[in-house]
């Protein structure tokens, strides 16, 4: 964390010699290859080692970022082998010795990423050039994540990302060095089509409004296939910019539209708006087609429920995980994040402690930090206790495999945090799904690209 | 000494400016800022900036909508990635010519009006480009996540002469990656160049015709000259620059967003010039590297290091410097920023170049009388 | 179809009320003072923050920690103890619940304060500056504004509860004496309509019927001559920028609860209303009003699926579209003045 730059390295002076070179046409690009075969991009040497965290702190995600940031910095300390030690003592099998990574401390730098790709990307780009993150975690966007794991891999560092919930993170735009906690748009899908057939029946019209980017058109597309297979029929679907405020040009058609059930596919702040304001026009007190009119919020989080406030109740969505779970590692987890920030940890928090955590515990597997080790380690790992059940780091997609919530908004909250119940855990084997559907290509682990 | 090719002021301000520019990796490194993603974006924003003086500072037409320019060209330069091939070289002559073309349309449309009414119609032009950008020309610019290249775009020409890649493709420059300082050097040489253009034009009579066009346009109508052409070729030239280094910044990190096109962006190049000193050749790129430093470096500065900072305080006092001062940096650099620019606008009208001809007269008035007279250019 | 048009037609004029408001403000101070302000915005933001600090205020709590039981998340339970219901009791109660309405009392003042003292200390010092530079100063101010909101409140929104009886839709068609639950829309967005409506025809009796605004509108026509006459029309255009931030401020006040406010909500308007401002006609007070309404009703209709169908992303980019539509054709804007802001 110190201003001045760190010593030139043998590397870094190399490649500036290198500059020298261009036009000569000589310069092979492997030049590197055989020689530094175990230098990689910031190999730590002295006694730490650097997670760059690329949190939203402001912009339409920035709750999100900043809970993040709250679950980094408790996991940072839990490595370390400070405070209760949190997860650590329930993760299954554990490597970890609560000494830091190998040996190392870890420290962190963090960058504010505005919910922005473009933001994202240079600011991870300065976390790698100038402190030398061994890895980068973090990002509540798919659009960033989506942005950065690709700088990753031209870097060759390792992105262990945080909230996404986008197909294509691991699907179309998957890349080796990017890896997914989360669960995804499709599992959603599979999760909450059932809930939503066994209480609106199987005759619905359903409106979709949708965050015109990478997260909501694959949510869209898979709400609309799992709904259309339960019989639903889809009147619309209408995409409104990222970030958009005032929904309400995009809401008054869909009161006389014929559509009965609307399918809110925002997330964060947009979400905290375009639900307010659905209701704020009445949307839940209509009829149509004879029936109630429903809100489906497909992904929600405790965050934005607690932003949306009333409105929330009875609504139904999905998440990758909930405070009140009553299994050791969430239970564990709840009583550390409570005890330190006086509040309950939301899932983005807990997707990135776990993805912190998962990473340290390659890197002692591994027994090194050298990226494609690591890979290797994380790829086709399974593990237990971090809250979700058993779960699987598919090596084909980076995806992890593992139960899925369906949860309702609490009608009759006892305090502000408690806005959410569990209605359903779907097991993993009912989400798991055939990574080749989305396309893709995980591209190479080496030779690992040099950074500057 | 109108038959030299150059006199010896500007051949000495542009040698002096190649040096610093060249020298920067050594001469930023106490400062925290020699690291090569800041300095490439040092090049390449002061390529922007130089660009957009062209325009501001010549002819005085204000324009809030040059970042659609910087955008274009940073799509053009990935899609000749994608498509043609991984080499840097082709990826910026289309980006310039598209942006040019661009520029050229938007241009013809926008100087039909003067004044607020200009800002107003260039603001329209490039906030209608973003929000299509960011919406509907999603096949072309893939839309909030940015436009990236992928291991199985088809790459025609590098496919033709049976070039492969291993790994994540990035852009080269005949086989040589453009990371790092390799990338840093390579925008610095287009710096220098943008640099050269600029002072030549200034100097030239073109560049004058740009000038009058400031100080009186409507004289200028007077006399029967139709001035709209010569305005004409200084929107595009300075759409050509902001082209170029959008197109840089896609060869050194290849992703083009949509964001670099919104307007705050064009507010940003308008910050940077009128900090630098307006009308200047030097200034606008001052005024880049100032506003670049303080978003990466001002903002980087956390309570750690203000502590630090203080600690040769007594403790109350420190705690209090470090709260008062942890407004103005870390996530509140804007806040820096914006008392800096109001500032500047207020006491310095003419920037931070006119501060330093301010401090320079003084200091010449204090010391020997010069010999010579100092003549200030017509404005 | 009729309640289709006449629902997207309802939500321009609800759009287009905010639009003229924040423009109405902006064209009084261009009008008067010649000044191109670029800050507006932010006022428009400091007046609904004024909002959120009336609610902070109001929703004081006295919070004790009892250690003895612990909350579901393993942390010491808070027990919380709301202090303006404590002293005044029920009237406390109302007071919190329509905590939006009744800090518009209290934003007047602060909003006159902040306008006065924004020309008398910068503004006044760049008349005869350039519009560039005005324009330049005043978004400078408007950022460093804007940071300061959220170095205090910090970066979230800060959502703002409108009162309990003014939640909900009225069902206009029943009212109408159409078919009932067909017209419905939101009572509070009926309200800030109504609001918006009530200020504008506000300002324009306050300069058509008074002294005051009569020596104002001679000003703003011949400044010097004025001037000659032996007026004082400095200070009188000093209240007018007062008032511009006024009428800012309360149309932010009363948008709390439609968006809850944030540090960036100028800045996310400032364009938007100098581009109503420029379709209006720069310095014509009825071009801003009528522009406003013109792009909210635009805006509104754009947005329907079955125009995007024929014209894709046209809700993104109509009000620009528009803007440079009428530049082109009409460069004085809708009802603007010929030679105003030329050169």
């Amino acid at each position: 964390m110190t201003l001045l730059t760190r010593g030139l390295t043998r590397r870094r002076v190399l490649q500036t010699g290198m500059a020298g070179i261009i036009g000569t046409g000589v310069a092979p690009m492997m030049f590197t290859k055989g020689a530094w075969a175990q230098e990689f991009c910031n190999n730590p040497t002295g006694d730490t080692v650097t997670f760059g965290l690329n949190l939203p702190l402001t912009g339409t995600y920035a709750e999100e970022g900043a809970d993040e940031q709250k679950a980094y910095e408790l996991a940072i300390a839990h490595l370390n082998g400070e405070g209760d030690g949190g997860l650590l003592n329930v993760l299954a099998p554990s490597a970890l010795k609560g000494n830091g990574i190998l040996g190392k401390k870890v420290v962190y730098v963090s960058s504010d990423s505005q919910t922005k790709s473009d933001v994202a990307r240079a600011g991870a780009t300065r976390m790698i050039e100038r402190d030398g993150a061994i890895m980068i975690t973090g990002g509540s966007s798919s659009g960033e994540a989506i942005a950065v794991q690709g700088l990753c891999q031209e870097m060759g560092v390792i992105f262990m990302a945080g909230l996404t919930h986008s197909n294509d993170t691991t699907g179309k735009d998957k890349r080796r060095y990017g890896f997914r906690h989360f669960f995804n748009a499709y599992q959603s899908g599979i999760g909450l089509a059932p809930v939503l057939g066994q209480s609106y029946g199987n005759d619905r019209r359903a409106y979709h409004l949708t965050a015109d980017y990478t997260w909501g058109w694959t949510q869209e597309e898979s709400i609309k296939a799992a709904t259309e297979a339960l019989g639903w029929e889809t009147v619309a679907a209408v995409r409104t910019p990222l970030g958009a405020t005032d929904y309400s040009q995009y809401l008054t058609p869909i009161l006389n539209s014929g559509a009965d059930v609307l399918i809110l596919n925002h997330y964060g702040l947009d979400m905290v708006n375009s639900l307010t304001q659905a209701v704020q026009f009445g949307m839940r007190d209509r009829q149509a087609n004879g029936k109630d009119f429903q809100i489906v919020t497909p992904l929600i989080s405790e965050l934005m429920a607690k932003g949306a406030g009333e409105s929330v109740k009875g609504i139904f969505g999905t998440s990758n995980w909930h405070w009140n779970l009553q299994d050791p590692g969430s239970i564990a987890f709840t009583k550390s994040f409570g005890a330190a920030y006086g509040s309950p940890p939301s899932q983005a928090a807990h997707t990135a402690y776990v993805q912190a955590l998962l990473y340290a515990d390659a890197c002692e597997r591994a027994g090194t930090f050298y990226p494609p080790e690591v890979i290797k380690a994380l790829e086709g790992h399974e593990f237990d206790g971090m809250g979700n059940g058993k779960t699987l780091y598919r090596a084909e997609d980076h995806q992890c495999i593992k139960s899925v919530l369906v949860v309702q908004g609490n009608e009759s909250p006892t305090s502000e945090y408690d806005v959410l119940n569990v209605v359903q855990e779907i097991d993993r084997e009912t989400v798991a799904y055939d990574p080749s559907i989305f396309g893709g290509d995980l591209g190479p682990a080496e030779p690992a690209p040099m950074c500057a | 000494m109108p038959t030299t090719f150059m006199s010896r002021n500007d051949l000495l301000l542009f040698l002096g400016f190649t040096i610093v520019v060249l020298a920067m990796p050594i001469w930023l490194a106490p400062f925290g800022a020699g690291y090569p993603d800041l300095l490439q974006r040092f090049m390449i924003y002061g390529i922007f900036a130089v660009g957009f003086n062209i325009l501001f500072g010549l002819t005085g037409y204000l324009s809030f909508g040059h970042a659609a320019f910087f955008g274009v060209g940073s799509y053009t330069a990935v899609w000749s990635f994608k498509l043609l091939t991984l080499d840097a070289i082709p990826a910026m002559v289309f980006a310039v010519i598209v942006s040019a073309l661009f520029a050229l349309v938007i241009g013809f449309l926008c100087l039909r009006r003067s004044g607020i009414y200009f800002s107003i119609l260039t603001l329209a032009f490039a906030q209608m480009s973003y929000n299509l950008a960011y919406s509907v020309l999603t096949p072309i610019t893939n839309g909030e996540t940015g436009l990236q290249l992928t291991l199985n775009d088809p790459r025609v020409l590098d496919a033709a002469i049976g070039q492969t890649f291993v790994g994540q493709p990035v852009p080269t420059l005949f086989g040589q990656q453009l990371s790092g300082y390799a990338g840093f050097y390579f925008c610095a040489g287009f710096l220098i160049l943008a640099f050269f253009f600029a002072q030549r034009i200034t100097g030239s009579p073109f560049g004058m015709m740009l000038k009058s066009i400031k100080s009186n346009q409507t004289r200028m109508q007077f006399t029967g000259f139709n001035t709209r052409p010569y305005a004409l070729s200084a929107f595009v030239i300075s759409g050509m620059y902001a082209g170029l280094a959008g197109a840089l910044l896609a060869v050194t990190d290849p992703l083009a967003g949509a964001e670099r096109m919104q307007w705050t962006a064009s507010g940003e190049v308008v910050l940077m010039t009128i900090l630098g000193g307006v009308g200047t050749l030097v200034g606008p790129v001052i005024g880049a590297w100032i506003i670049k430093y303080f978003e990466n470096i001002l903002s980087a500065l956390n309570d750690n290091i203000l502590a630090r900072f203080w600690s040769f305080l007594p403790d109350g006092m420190a705690d209090f410097m470090v709260t008062v001062t942890s407004k103005f940096v870390g996530d509140g650099w804007h806040l820096t920023l914006g008392l800096l620019f109001v500032i500047i606008v207020i006491f310095l009208p003419g920037g931070i170049m006119e501060g330093v001809r301010r401090i320079a007269a003084a200091v010449r008035r204090s010391g020997t009388p010069a010999a010579k007279t100092q003549t200030q250019p017509a404005e | 179809m009729f309640e289709v048009i006449f629902l997207q037609f309802l939500n321009g004029l609800d759009k287009g009320a905010a639009y003229a408001l924040i423009a109405l403000g902006l064209t009084l101070v261009f009008g008067t003072l010649g000044v191109v302000n670029f800050a507006h915005g932010a006022l428009f933001m400091l007046g609904a923050f004024c909002a959120v600090t009336v609610r902070m205020f109001l929703t004081m709590e006295t919070v004790t920690i009892d250690p003895t039981k612990l909350s579901p998340w393993g942390s010491p339970l808070e027990v919380r103890e709301p202090l303006v219901q404590a002293w005044l009791g029920d009237f406390g109660a109302v007071l919190v619940n329509y905590s939006v309405p009744f800090s518009i009392l209290i934003t007047i003042p602060i909003m006159l304060l902040v306008g006065i003292a924004l020309e008398r200390g910068i503004i006044k010092h760049f008349y005869k500056r350039p519009h560039a530079e005005q324009i330049l100063v005043t978004f400078g101010l408007a950022i460093v504004a804007q940071e300061v909101i959220k170095s205090i409140f910090g970066p979230n929104p800060i959502p703002q509860p409108m009162p309990t009886d003014l939640r909900g839709a009225a069902d206009i068609g029943a009212f109408l004496g159409m078919q009932a639950n067909v017209i419905t829309y939101p009572l509070w967005r009926l309200i800030y309509f109504v609001f918006s409506a009530v200020v504008i025809a506000g300002v324009f009796a306050f300069l058509q019927f008074t002294t005051f605004g009569m020596v104002v509108r001679a000003g703003m026509a011949d400044r010097e001559t004025v001037g000659l006459l032996g007026i004082n029309i400095d200070r009188r255009f000093t209240v007018m920028f007062g008032l511009a931030a006024v009428v800012a401020g309360m149309a932010g006040v009363m948008y709390t609860p439609l968006l809850p406010p944030n540090y960036h909500l100028g800045m996310d308007f400032l364009v938007l209303s100098f581009v109503v401002v420029v379709v209006g006609g720069m310095g014509s007070l009825p071009g801003a009003v009528a522009a406003g309404f013109l792009l909210g009703i635009l805006q509104s209709f754009a947005s329907m699926t079955q125009v995007k169908a024929i014209v894709p992303g046209i809700d993104q980019i109509i009000i620009y579209l528009v803007a440079v539509v009428i530049l082109l054709v009409r460069p004085r804007g809708l009802l603007g003045r010929r030679g105003v802001m030329e050169s």
